[in-house]
């Protein structure tokens, strides 16, 4: 962004009445000027009301220690009364998944999906993605701009969903398709303009898995995610939309997210020479720099919470039936528990004090799988002292939920 | 001070002393026992110190949390005597508390 854009955001921030402010804009995150809005709401606001949000109105909490009391209260905040998003849906057209699920059910069916992302069993994935990487670095374009996002941080990220559904690996895109339309709000003059299209993409992908979970449960149980859900009593009586809710859970949480990891490493460590330097010097580091990636990118903005009985935050009171976002993008840059929030250092003290994987009962599943992913590819650009260099500004995408980018452009002239 | 035995997966030990008053998972992560990880910094709300009780102190360490027993409930490597780290406060009463690592933290 350029400096004149950098310094109107900062005084328009500064200038607008405080109960005007409404971070929800997704442009703010196209342009990358939502910063100046979140530090003025931590620094006079922190926990902040929104009356006429462009979603309705809701409760902003911007501060680490504020958003870990609503991560950690589901009893008062419940992901099920209106969904993880800022924005409503009507309850009826909702995909039902755990991540949007109060106990006991999402406790049932997190455990039946959490023994396929847990350590011992990603031991095995990991020759496999290892050899996957390799390829795909091995045969990227030398001496001429592509874009990063789609031949690294998208591809990288298919071939590993393909792994774990072990879905036909020719159609794998078809994941990529799915993930996007599936977190895609439809908006006028956009490809997808209305929610009736929206499902009827959705209900493609429904049909293309149910063929797959028909062919698995007459099989004896594989180790793939639709064999464990088909053949899990937890999971195999799901109707429909439950199970095509769960499936989109699992292609989009490890689709999106590990994806812009992906692309937002590159770009900070090409932002921060000295901190390439570091860990082109010391290797050893490459879980702490992961674990500083995940942080400084927070690849979900935020999570949104319903309130279902009065409650109080950071001093204010919060009442039943309101919306609650918590907005991790901004915890992560909350000074009074992360030193120099802003920056980015690759060697820091507690490298995995951060909000991105969410904290209690829903905290992310995938959180060690896509750490991995991440830890595998730096280990293999390292090796290869692969020399990246960014050619231009990243393109965001305009999403207040998914924080990420549609390219980057990068140019390997070793 | 009171002292905490830790036996990693792989069956190494560490023999740690910390002042009363600081919790299982600060112990093993200020003096750089692997296998705890310690995400949240003790607020109860990662799991990722999970560790497995030694029978014979089960009855000192006491009951788990009610949001303790929600985390511990999914996971997939819990058993009957399973607790996070940061939940058990040393004290004197404890001097000499067996816990055994899980192979990981999820
Ligand atoms: C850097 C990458 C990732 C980030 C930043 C991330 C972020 C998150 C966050 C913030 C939550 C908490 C939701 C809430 O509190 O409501 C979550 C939950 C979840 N994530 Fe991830 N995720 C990542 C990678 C993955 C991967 C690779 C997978 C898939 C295998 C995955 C699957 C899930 C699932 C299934 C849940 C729901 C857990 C529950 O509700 O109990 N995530 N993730
Ligand atoms: S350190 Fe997070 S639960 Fe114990």
């Amino acid at each position: 962004m350029s400096t004149l854009a950098v310094n109107r955001a900062q005084y328009e921030a500064q200038a607008v009445p405080l109960d005007r402010i409404d971070v929800s804009d997704p442009k703010r995150f196209q342009d990358d000027t939502v910063w100046p809005y979140f530090e003025r709401l931590r620094k006079e606001d922190p926990v902040h009301f929104c009356r006429d949000g462009m979603f309705g109105p809701y409760w902003s909490i911007t501060k680490y220690r504020d958003i870990m009391a609503v991560d950690t209260n589901h009893k008062a905040f419940s992901s099920e009364a209106g969904g993880i998003i800022i924005v409503d849906r009507n309850v009826g057209e909702r995909f039902p998944n755990f991540i949007a699920m109060d106990p006991p059910k999402h406790d049932e069916q997190r455990k039946t999906v959490s023994p396929i992302v847990a350590p011992a069993n990603l031991a095995n994935l990991e020759g496999l993605i290892r050899s996957r990487v390799c390829t795909i670095l091995d045969s990227l374009p030398r001496q001429e701009s592509f874009n990063w996002v789609d031949k690294v941080s998208i591809e990288l990220t298919t071939q590993m969903l393909a792994t774990l559904f072990d879905f036909p690996f020719e159609d794998r895109r078809l994941l990529t398709y799915w993930s996007d339309v599936a977190t895609t709000f439809p908006q006028a003059g956009q490809p997808i303009d209305t929610w009736e299209k929206r499902d009827a993409i959705l209900a493609e992908c429904l049909a293309y898995f149910t063929r797959l979970w028909n062919e698995r449960i007459n099989k004896a149980p594989g180790s793939d995610l639709i064999s464990m859900l088909a053949h899990s009593p937890a999971t195999r009586n799901m109707q429909p939309r439950e199970f095509l809710g769960n499936l989109i859970l699992l292609i989009v949480g490890g689709n999106d997210t590990t994806r812009n990891s992906i692309t937002g490493g590159l770009w900070f460590m090409n932002q921060n020479p000295d901190q390439l330097q570091k860990l082109r010097n010391n290797p050893a580091l490459i879980p702490s720099a992961v674990s500083e990636i995940i942080r400084y990118q927070t690849p979900l903005a935020h999570m949104r919470r319903t309130a279902v009985q009065d409650a109080i935050v950071g001093g204010k009171r919060i009442r039943e039936g309101d919306k609650v976002v918590m907005w991790y993008i901004s915890g992560n840059r909350d000074e009074e528990v992360i030193e120099n929030a802003n920056s980015f250092i690759i060697d820091r003290k507690n490298p995995r004090q951060h909000l991105s994987f969410g904290f209690g009962i829903h905290r992310c599943v995938g959180n060690r799988l896509a750490e991995m992913q991440l830890r595998i590819l730096w280990e293999e650009i390292l090796r290869r002292e692969l020399d990246v260099k960014v050619t231009g500004e990243p393109v965001r995408v305009p999403s207040n939920f998914v924080h990420g980018y549609s390219s980057l452009s990068v140019r390997i002239s070793a | 001070m009171p002292k905490i035995h830790f036996l990693e997966f792989g069956g190494r030990e560490h023999l740690i002393e910390v002042p009363a008053g600081t919790s299982v998972m600060q112990a093993a992560v200020d003096n750089n026992v692997p296998g705890i990880d310690g995400d949240c910094g003790g607020e109860c709300a990662c799991a990722t110190c999970h560790v497995y009780v030694e029978p014979a102190w089960l009855e000192k360490t006491g009951e788990r949390t009610v949001p303790e027993d929600e985390l511990l409930n999914f996971a997939s490597t819990a058993q009957e005597n399973s607790r996070l780290a940061c939940q058990i406060r040393m004290d004197d009463a404890l001097d000499g508390l067996r816990v055994r690592l899980p192979e990981s933290q999820h």
